[in-house]
């Protein structure tokens, strides 16, 4: 006789038994530490606190240990934390002039105030596995610098600002909208959307961002300036009548400089896209601001071409890799009792269809 | 602030919030039918069943509007130092608490829109009393037909014509609460 | 457990869920927007439903938790046991002893009671969306009534078919104004939606729920040359004999041998218990 298998409950806690053991690996090999993902994996690390939406390196480098690597699965991790969390309020915008930059280049000019930082970049490093480097991670010297960084780099587009080269950016002062508290809504502010950017899949952003290099409405975007480094956090206290500082985080700000917009009444003027980062994520940050100017086509006067990177419905409900990845994924959960309908329903079509072919053909 | 503005919360908010919450939904979903409800302790000027309503549906997302009759000092710091749900008039307000001929005409209040019907006020009506007789009830949630104690019929129906539009009503009285949402069909036989 | 509030959620959060119950009770079939949680399991494995149920149980509940009409599946199992630990409600996996019942995929066979609450999780609120991906469009169409698009589609089938080929998730009007999805269940349970328990949906990735009050008309969608016909297997069950639930096939040899057996566990060994007693 048919016996209905059982034992789910039990096939579960196995299953989490055999992951944590696959986890671990090899106990001959030293357990890695959260301190060490943390200080040595650590663009890992900043794309979880990134797309995580959270900053909070100690965690984010815990969630990479206990998800075996896997980013996506960290990024989850930290989202299902981050729920939890109290919301206390909104931040002061944080002052990118004011950054401790590590890193400050300009594509547009050969020099300005503030200089080129090239940084610790991977830009001029020859793709050379370093075998020396399996065997023995120690650095040799790292030259300091002789003298610090100013603590106020102006931003490129200020100077091209003064000639009334770009495009204006209006400050709303306003508390914008907060994505992971309220449905999204279309069409969407440029500040939900930049939000939406920031903590979207990586890979999807890159690809949107590409698409619109290879003519998908193209934008012609020209790095303006690309600063990495460490900014403040402030928070009015409306009790206290001033704001405190809370902390520090370190970002990625890409400005691009786009092609002119301007019409019969106003001259032309260069345009902006925008990205800001958790961490050093410069790939995403540069992405983000390409995917940010193609979605402001409708702002700006410019056709809508049906290129993919305009479709603000398109990108904003595609581009969360845990929404994707959780709707991809459940369909290996079991559908049988749809399938089942299916099933019924195809054999029943069938049926007919071959019952109107017999009485066709004894009809012949 | 005098002291009983911070006395008269949820003894235990997730617990309380969750009995209360089911007593409403039962309210919404069962027009007509009276249900128990408890656990706030509000100033005068609010009923045991209003200020639990008050409770667990409002936050700092959710504006008021109390009416006369329910708007003093006390009501006011109460609702501020528990929900943190911002006093507001009737055309901004996602609740209003208040006697029934206070809300007159229903029109002052959100009644949602066509894309957003969901975007419109719902009104917790003080009584003196629920009774399950009078007027006759119709339409979802009720099986056949329910008798309630409505204050009016006309306004009732007026805002039934307008569904998907119109407003949601909670009734209290005590610690009594029941519901009419705007799917409710209103007569006199 | 102690680290997390009472069913997971924050109160905030709850208040904000249970505000879009009431609006969803309020206008049946109509989907509210709500800020959906990222929960501690996937989207698509009824991060939903998970949450109306968060913002629902009370401490004196008792919860039964279906997948596929199964209490031992292992989704099912799985967040039985998060609320289990999350709100240390009772659990059960049957269908008339319980006060909450999550539900993925199926609606109980036992009839349910006015006491009782079923909550839907749903992948694709929206019935429109694969007629029309953009969601500005669809909420148009359904503030406009505008549901012609619809019609088109199950007479397209009808042409194509001789049938309308929908077998799951087969739309329905509730009280003559909003077209609803009622969730992937198999289109057999279609007609039990007119019922005496509250129904709410929760649907976490697209953020909507909607609910249908005690006996809210429910009506499937179909033309008067082509009634709706709520079909299951031309079969009985293997188990318990019974011809008139919903059915799976399994396959039981490789040579293609196959039995059918209830999807409704609690329902089957009640039947099986029932014959018992009988004999």
């Amino acid at each position: 006789m048919y016996v209905a298998v059982k034992g789910g409950e039990k096939a579960i806690d196995n299953a989490h038994a055999w992951l944590s053991e696959e986890r671990r690996g090899d106990l001959a090999i030293e357990e890695l530490s959260s301190d060490q993902i943390k200080e040595q994996l650590s663009l890992a690390v900043n794309r979880v606190m990134a797309e995580g939406s959270l900053y909070d390196p100690d965690l984010a480098a815990l969630a990479i240990k206990q998800s075996r690597g896997d980013l996506i699965e960290a990024i989850f991790l930290l989202r299902a934390y981050r729920t939890t969390l109290p919301r206390f309020g909104c931040s002061n915008a944080v002052d990118t002039d004011r950054m401790t930059c590590i890193r400050r280049i300009s594509a547009t000019f050969k020099d300005a105030p503030g200089g080129q930082v090239l940084g610790p970049t991977f830009d001029y490093t020859h793709r050379l596995l370093d075998f020396k480097l399996a065997a023995d991670g120690e650095i040799t010297d790292v030259p300091m610098a002789t003298e610090p960084l100013s603590s106020e780099i102006p931003h490129i587009t200020s100077f091209l600002n003064t000639e009334g080269l770009i495009q204006q950016e209006p400050n709303t002062q306003s508390e914008p909208q907060d994505l992971t508290r309220e449905p999204l809504e279309l069409p969407a502010s440029r500040a939900l959307r930049l939000q939406s950017l920031t903590r979207g899949d990586e890979g999807f952003i890159l690809g949107m961002a590409y698409s619109t290099q290879r003519g998908y409405a193209r934008n012609h975007a020209f790095v303006g300036e690309l600063r990495i480094g460490k900014v403040s956090v402030e928070l009015d206290i409306p009790e206290l009548g001033f704001s405190i500082d809370i902390g520090e985080i370190e970002v990625t700000e890409c400005e691009t400089v786009n092609q002119f917009a301007g019409s019969k009444t106003e001259p032309p003027q260069f345009t902006r896209g925008y990205g800001l980062v958790f961490g050093q994520s410069e790939r995403k940050s540069i992405a983000m601001a390409l995917v940010d100017r193609a979605l402001r086509w409708r702002e700006l006067g410019e056709d809508n071409l049906g290129a993919p990177a305009q479709d603000e419905e398109f990108v904003l409900y595609h581009s969360d890799n845990i929404q994707a990845t959780g709707f991809l994924e459940h369909i290996k959960l079991p559908h049988y009792v749809d399938f089942q309908s299916e099933l019924e329903l195809i054999r029943k079509l069938r049926r007919e269809a071959e019952g109107f072919t017999q009485s066709k053909e004894a009809a012949e | 602030m005098n002291a009983h503005a911070f006395e008269g919360g949820f003894a235990n908010p997730p617990q309380d919030g969750a009995f209360a919450f089911r007593a409403i939904m039962n309210a919404i979903a069962k027009p007509g039918t009276i249900f128990s409800i408890q656990g706030g302790v509000p100033p005068t000027g609010l009923s045991t069943a209003a200020g639990s309503v008050i409770l667990t549906l409002c936050d700092p997302e959710t504006p008021i509007a109390l009416m006369q009759s329910a708007d003093n000092e006390e009501v006011r710091n109460w609702i501020t130092f528990h929900t943190g749900a911002p006093i507001v008039s009737a055309a901004d307000a996602h609740f209003a608490v208040g006697a029934w001929t206070e809300m007159m005409p229903l029109k002052q209040f959100r009644q949602g829109t066509p894309e957003f019907p969901d975007r419109s006020a719902t009104l917790i009506i003080e009584c003196e009393k629920l009774e399950q007789s009078g007027a006759f009830l119709r339409g979802p949630g009720i099986k056949e037909t329910n008798r309630f104690s409505l204050p009016n019929l006309e306004a009732f129906q007026r805002n039934s014509e307008l569904f998907p539009l119109g407003v949601d009503f909670l009734f209290c009285a005590g610690s009594q609460v029941a519901g009419l949402p705007r799917t409710t069909k209103v007569s006199e036989v | 457990m102690n680290e997390y509030n009472f069913a997971y959620l924050d109160e905030q959060t709850k208040r904000m869920i249970r505000r879009a119950i009431l609006k969803g009770l309020a206008i049946p079939g109509y989907q509210v927007p709500f800020a959906s949680r990222e929960m501690p399991m996937p989207y698509g494995w009824g991060t939903g439903g998970v949450q109306v149920s968060a913002a629902t149980l009370t401490p004196k509940d008792t919860l039964k938790v279906i997948d596929q009409g199964a209490d031992d599946t292992t989704n099912a199992i799985s967040i039985r046991k998060f609320f289990q630990k999350t709100a240390n409600v009772e659990v059960t996996e049957v269908t008339k002893d319980a006060t909450v019942i999550q539900t993925r995929h199926r609606i109980p066979e036992t009839d349910l009671s006015d006491e009782q609450i079923l909550v839907y999780q749903v992948p694709i609120p929206e019935p429109l969306r694969f007629l029309e991906p953009s969601e500005p469009e669809t909420r148009k169409m359904h503030a406009l009534e505008e549901y012609g698009l619809m019609h088109v589609k199950l007479y397209e089938d009808i042409s194509k078919h001789g049938a309308i080929a929908t077998s799951y998730a087969y739309p329905v009007k509730v009280e003559g104004r909003y077209v609803m999805d009622p969730s992937p269940i198999p289109k057999f349970d279609n007609p039990k939606m007119e019922m005496s328990a509250i129904q709410l949906f929760g649907a976490g990735r697209e953020q909507r729920i909607y609910a249908l009050p005690p006996y809210t008309k429910v009506v499937s969608l179909d033309f008067e040359d082509y009634p709706f016909e709520a079909s299951k297997a031309e079969h009985s069950c293997e188990l318990c004999g019974s011809h008139d639930s919903y059915l799976d096939e399994v396959i039981v040899d490789d040579t293609g041998g196959r039995i059918f057996v209830c999807s409704d566990t609690d329902y089957c060994s009640s039947q099986q218990q029932i014959i018992k007693e009988a004999v």
